[in-house]
């Protein structure tokens, strides 16, 4: 079973649906929250681990697009410059997740999109400006 | 007897194409094994680099008459004020240079524009005089319009720079970059055993007038640096703990690349500029062979807290621990992060091996020495 980071976009208006007891409990997804950023009358944001079988993920994610929860593989809401990039670093200074590394043999930045928790600390400390986060 | 060799027998031998040219890392991993008697026996030249954030860079520019002349007085470049207080048509870009409230774009945006060979608009006023008649003009320029780019910076190439941490509980956004709070991360800036100075740490073979990669082109040391401090206390390697010796640096930036040459915003601190900086240095002796073998672990660097007003020195590291990724603190355990590129510092030290091992870049010998200085005058407030 893999574990997969995913964002949750919440509309507005909530259905009073409590969506992960429900992933939890009806689908039996593993789910660990990495960041939640939720209040009623706003478009909220979550970001979630999930851990099951390929086939329950789906259906877990199904169940979500019902309730009109738009949910998105992290990998999918970051956008990396790579080809402009000069491997400086400044931004595996401030990823304490670890998902922006040095890799000491070449000397090049390393991006593990599923090591994020989207604390978007990179958006200002990279000085060419070459991240980009849209949560939708 | 170790050998001796002048720069002029090292010439002979890349004019010939026999010339032994190892990158400073190279030569480092060599002097493992080899004493210094053996590398200066066998090797000729060392290349050096670096790329990191520069601030004190600029670029004179003349723009070229207009007809009727114009004095320019207040001049801007997309917008971004230039220095224009000499003749006519003559300027300065700062590459710390903004205008509020556009602070993420500066002089070294319009530098590397420039560079690139993109336009950029030029709006220029003056009072007119008799001789030049023309009050306004307002026009786009390119490297092809104008008759010089010179790249011409004040201080680059620091020998060692400290590393920055954070002591209190918020972030602190600085030239060393975010600083995370509690001592969340310590971030330094210079490429190691790559490093220029930190291979010549007492400039035997660098000084006025020394031929050296600049921003993808051929350059020259122009002068000692500003902040030019060799009082610093060295290590028992003979390597200054922390910044210490710099250089004023020429060349001509239209024959520079981009890839050598990158503006950069830091966070709630301003605009800067990467340079790419790399320099030859000779293997004339013994003592030159022992120094251009200096390793990581050998340079060492103040751990200094930016949190506090008076930057207090709280520790010292060495660069193969910096680079390792983490230093240890009065028993705390923190992460490291570089903030200058060894990518492209290897990328340096490499094109100039090429161009050295090739015949197309001879070594100079100094127009003149630089001269010891004994520390740096602070400013005084005296009203």
């Amino acid at each position: 079973m893999k574990s997969r980071r995913f964002v949750l976009t919440f509309p507005p208006e909530t259905t009073g649906e409590p969506i992960t007891y429900n992933l939890i409990r009806k689908y039996d997804i593993m789910v660990n929250i990495v960041k939640a950023d939720v209040s009623p009358g706003k478009i909220g944001h979550l970001v979630m681990e999930m851990t099951a079988p390929a086939k329950v993920l789906k259906e877990g994610m199904a169940y979500m697009e019902q309730q009109n929860v738009e949910c998105v593989p992290i990998d999918r809401t970051i956008t990396y410059r790579e080809d402009l990039c000069i491997h400086c670093g400044a931004c595996s200074a401030v990823c304490f997740a670890g998902a922006l590394t040095m890799n000491r043999k070449t000397a090049e930045l390393s991006f593990e999109p599923e090591k994020c928790v989207v604390c978007e600390l990179c958006l200002t400390a990279c000085p060419l400006k070459l991240f980009s986060i849209d949560l939708g | 007897m170790a050998k001796k060799r002048t720069i002029e027998e090292i010439n002979e031998k890349i004019r010939s194409g026999r010339a032994v040219v190892l990158t400073a890392e190279q030569v480092s991993a060599m002097g493992r094994e080899s004493t210094p008697a053996e590398i200066a026996e066998k090797v000729d030249v060392v290349t050096t680099g670096t790329f990191g954030p520069m601030c004190s860079s600029g670029m004179f520019i003349n723009f070229g008459h207009t007809d009727p002349p114009m004095r320019m007085e207040r001049v801007t470049l997309n917008n971004v004020p230039v220095f224009a207080g000499i003749a006519a048509v003559d300027a300065y870009i700062g590459a710390t240079e903004t205008a509020l409230p556009h602070d993420q774009y500066g002089g070294a945006h319009v530098i590397e524009e420039l560079i690139a060979g993109r336009e950029v608009l030029l709006h220029a006023t003056a009072k007119g005089t008799d001789c030049y008649p023309r009050t306004e003009v307002k026009t786009l320029i390119s490297r092809e319009t104008v008759n010089e780019m010179i790249m011409l910076n004040p201080r680059n190439a620091y020998q060692n720079y400290n590393v920055a941490v954070n002591s209190t509980t918020g972030i602190k956004y600085t030239y060393m970059g975010t600083l995370l709070p509690s001592f969340g991360n310590a971030n330094f800036s210079t490429s190691g055993e790559l490093s220029p100075l930190l291979n010549d740490p007492e400039m035997r073979t660098i000084g006025v007038g020394t031929r050296i990669f600049f921003g993808g082109a051929t350059g020259y040391v122009a002068w000692h640096g500003t902040q030019f401090n060799t009082g610093k206390p060295v290590n028992k390697h003979g390597i200054p703990i922390g910044n210490a010796a710099t250089l004023a640096l020429i060349g001509d930036a239209r024959m520079m690349s981009t890839r050598f040459i990158r503006a950069a915003y830091f966070e709630k601190y301003g605009v800067s500029m990467f340079v790419g900086v790399g320099i030859p240095i000779p293997v004339l002796d013994e003592d030159m062979a022992r120094r251009v073998m200096i390793r990581n672990s050998q340079i060492e660097t103040n751990i200094i807290d930016y949190g506090s007003p008076g930057h207090d020195v709280l520790g010292r590291a060495d660069y193969a621990s910096l680079f390792a990724g983490e230093i240890t603190l009065n028993g705390k355990k923190i992460r490291t992060a570089p903030l200058s590129s060894v990518k492209v510092a290897r990328e340096i030290a490499e094109t100039l091996r090429e161009e050295i091992t090739a015949g197309r870049f001879l070594i100079t010998e100094p127009v003149e020495q630089f001269q010891k200085t004994s520390g740096l005058n602070s400013l005084e407030i005296r009203l």
